[in-house]
């Protein structure tokens, strides 16, 4: 039992590691700050939920506070992509794509 | 076969660091970097836990939970810095 939960939890750590890794190619690749803003931080953040997730199964005696840093990193991690899009955007940080709804709709959405 | 799984996760962590890195050195605008500096934090706080992982000592979850608050916060005042001083 414990040998199949430690197999699981190792499987969802190299899982999350090799999410990280995508993200990090992303923000290497990507064409302009948007894109970037989209690779960075979507595949990390569920980089990062794998990886304590499978930590959470290797050692179930630290699971509260893999959850407290899982609870953390689902709050923080959208929100600094939004501000750091908004940033861009004011910033006027023009984006490959021809679209731009923020302008279009008004900036007071934002 | 954990240790193998430890150890391959320890080299992706290590490679998304680096091309990360890139980014941050060559971003060519200012927001670029600090896109790259919020990635490389979350990829820092993975990296603690691995480090307790390895080590099996539960502290460095302490650290890690500190340093996730304290990088967010981080990245919030420079995107608020970029956005210029108009509101």
């Amino acid at each position: 039992m414990s040998g199949l939960l430690s197999l699981l939890g190792g499987l969802s750590l190299l899982l999350g590691t090799l999410f990280l890794a995508l993200g990090g190619l992303g923000l290497y690749r990507m064409p302009d700050t948007y894109t970037r803003i989209q690779a960075g931080t979507k595949a990390t953040t569920l980089g990062t939920l794998l990886t304590l997730l499978g930590a959470a199964l290797l050692t179930p005696g630290w699971s509260i506070k893999l959850l407290l840093i899982v609870l953390f990193v689902m709050f923080t991690n959208p929100l600094s992509s939004q501000f750091l899009a908004r940033a861009a955007h004011r910033a006027k940080v023009a984006p490959v794509a021809h679209a731009d709804q923020l302008a279009e709709d008004g900036e007071d959405l934002a | 076969m954990a240790d193998l799984l430890l150890t391959l996760a320890g080299v992706a962590v290590a490679v998304a660091f680096l091309l990360a890195l890139y980014r941050f050195v060559m971003g060519p605008r200012a927001v670029d970097r600090v896109v790259a500096f919020d990635v490389l934090t979350i990829i820092a706080v993975t990296g603690i836990v691995l480090t307790a992982l390895i080590s099996g000592r539960e502290i460095y979850l302490d650290v890690a939970l500190v340093y996730a608050l304290l990088s967010f916060l981080g990245v919030i005042v420079a995107a608020r810095y970029l956005e210029g001083g108009e509101q």
